[in-house]
């Protein structure tokens, strides 16, 4: 009966994101009078889950699911579920577990609500809120089946820390070899830069900057703040930034706790990408631009200006603050 | 290669989203609606497996009649035929159902389908269609090359990319990347009159559950007013953002 997370790891480390997910499953848990598992692969050290209020931990050690395999992983979970006769699965929104959802969903037999941001409203008839129409309004969804998927939206729900003790089982789930028809021939990830995906803050930056050679400012801004950099889409268009900074309805999405805007003026379909943002900051020499229609904190002014200033009093504070 | 672009009929992106009948449905009144724009990036990869290295290429929408005029500009942009599943997509796995009757039926070597749509943003469909067909699947898909029946894709991941090798029958699901947006047709006269002559089918559901139901919408609430700090007194924005924000 219990509620399964899948607490995904990388390195053998768990992400964040595992631990949001352990956070809301625990109050999905008192809602519906059960537990929280969390099924894990590969992960060295699981002790964490425990204080984010997981009370027991299927631990999947395999060398074969050492690369991400959406097949094999959907498998995984789902024999986790079926083990524990779960009736509620809750996932992350990262590219992989994205991926894996509407597989696990279809071999149990699950409805999917993807998109989640908040507890459900009610657990009988179960009815969740979800983000829908990229952001520009919010959708109230049943899930009618008996065992349903939960994909929770990125920063939606947050670290709530709840102390338990999780018992710890080693679980061997039954891998076909079908489930690895699809190989990774190999993988290219940026390293010691921050990811838009993992980020905390954003710092992002349009057509106002004038050129790619003005983006040392911005890049700056972004190392003083631990942000990610991203760009609007007629920067990437443009090819003054590579595509894979540009944030918007086509780009990536954003759900940072901070997204500082530069030189952007603000088109619907980027404020579609951004808007989960939980704060915005716009900075910005019209004062008519939209983005200050949706912006929490506006500078109306130069970024030429304005930024290197911004850079440098953030380091003094910085310097007081840590 | 017998291709298959599976198309969502939505509102262009720049459309004012709004609710009627209770907030439980959305208004169409004044809504332009387009090719879903993921899968816009993959029919055009599609017609370039077509002039490159030979393919046939159907769209296939589970849809009212409306969607009519979005299947017809995707023969205008280049595919060979058309299908229309005649139901209202109120569910992603009632739609998957549907799309993998068209791909039993039709021995579909590639699928390609957007990985989600801007209306309603379930991000199921391509997986559910995969898992039902008992095909291979690759999502986030931002590269493709198909020979004989080899795959080389590329795919997007959180900080980066992974290249994937696969065999067909395959269903893909597209993004950017998969083309640039300055890939994208625009279609031409020749091609909106030669989509006028070409197939389009009709087909009936085939019975499916619905495993979702849309109860009803609601609108963000009203944004409040932005805060504006002078570009002379940025000690008071880092002090907003530390203080009452609490983001740094």
């Amino acid at each position: 009966m219990s509620i399964l997370i899948y607490a995904e790891s990388a390195e053998g480390k768990f992400k964040k994101v595992a631990f949001e997910l352990a956070s809301y499953a625990k109050k999905v848990a008192e809602k519906m009078g059960t537990t929280v598992t969390a099924v894990t692969v590969n992960a060295s050290d699981v002790s964490a889950l425990s204080k984010y209020g997981v009370d027991k931990v299927l631990k999947v050690n395999n060398d074969k699911l050492a690369a991400f395999n959406a097949k094999a992983y959907a498998d995984v979970i789902k024999q986790a579920a079926q083990k524990e006769g779960t009736k509620v699965v809750v996932l992350s929104s990262t590219t992989d577990s994205l991926y894996l959802a509407p597989l696990v969903a279809v071999g149990l037999n699950a409805g999917y609500a993807s998109n989640v941001v908040a507890l459900p409203e009610s657990t009988s008839p179960f009815t969740v809120k979800r983000n829908a129409f990229s952001n520009k309004a919010f959708n109230i969804t049943e899930v009618t089946t008996d065992v349903k998927v939960i994909g929770l939206a990125k920063n939606s729900y947050g670290l709530v820390e709840s102390a338990s003790s999780a018992t710890e089982e080693d679980f061997a789930p039954s891998l076909n070899d079908a489930d690895f028809s699809i190989k990774v021939e190999n993988v290219e990830k940026v390293t010691g830069k921050v990811t838009i995906a993992d980020a905390e803050i954003v710092v992002s930056a349009g057509r106002g900057l004038k050129g790619p050679e003005n983006w040392g400012m911005i890049e700056d801004l972004a190392t003083v703040l631990g942000a990610a950099t991203a760009c609007s889409k007629p920067v990437s268009d443009l090819g003054w930034r590579p595509h894979s900074e540009h944030v918007g309805q086509t780009g990536k999405p954003v759900a940072a706790n901070l997204y500082i805007a530069i030189g952007i003026s603000g088109a619907i379909q980027h404020i579609a990408g951004i808007n989960s943002s939980k704060v915005k900051v716009v900075i910005n020499p019209d004062a008519d631009a939209p983005f200050f229609k949706v912006a929490d904190y506006g500078v109306v002014g130069d970024a030429f200006d304005v930024v290197p200033k911004l850079v440098e009093k953030l380091k003094e504070f910085k310097a007081h603050n840590s | 290669m017998k291709i298959l672009v599976c198309i969502s009929h939505v509102p262009d992106t720049t459309s004012k989203i709004n609710f009627v009948n209770g907030d439980s449905e959305f208004d169409t009144n004044g809504v332009q609606f387009v090719i879903n724009p993921n899968d816009e990036f993959g029919l055009t990869r599609a017609i370039w497996f077509k002039e490159q290295q030979g393919a046939n290429v159907t769209v296939v929408n589970v849809g009212g009649p409306d969607a009519e005029a979005t299947l017809r500009k995707a023969l205008a942009i280049g595919a060979d035929e058309a299908i229309r599943v005649n139901a209202v997509p109120t569910d992603g796995f009632f739609v998957a159902k549907q799309l993998a009757e068209v791909v039993k039926n039709g021995n579909y070597d590639l699928v390609i389908a957007g990985k989600e749509s801007l209306d309603y943003n379930g991000g199921m469909v391509p997986g559910m269609l995969a898992a039902l067909t008992g095909s291979d699947f690759i999502n986030s898909c931002i590269g493709i090359e198909v020979n004989g029946t080899s795959v080389k894709a590329v795919r997007e991941i959180d900080g980066g990319k992974e290249t994937l090798s696969a065999n067909l029958p395959l269903v893909v699901g597209g993004q950017k990347g998969i083309v640039e947006e300055k890939d994208l047709r625009i279609p031409n006269m020749r091609g909106i009159m030669t989509a006028r002559t070409k197939a389009l089918t009709i087909l009936e559901p085939v019975a499916a559950e619905n495993n979702t139901k849309a109860v009803k919408f609601e609108k963000p609430a009203p944004k409040t007013a932005v805060k504006l700090v002078s570009p002379d007194n940025l000690d008071e924005l880092i002090n907003l953002l530390h203080n009452e924000a609490k983001v740094i």
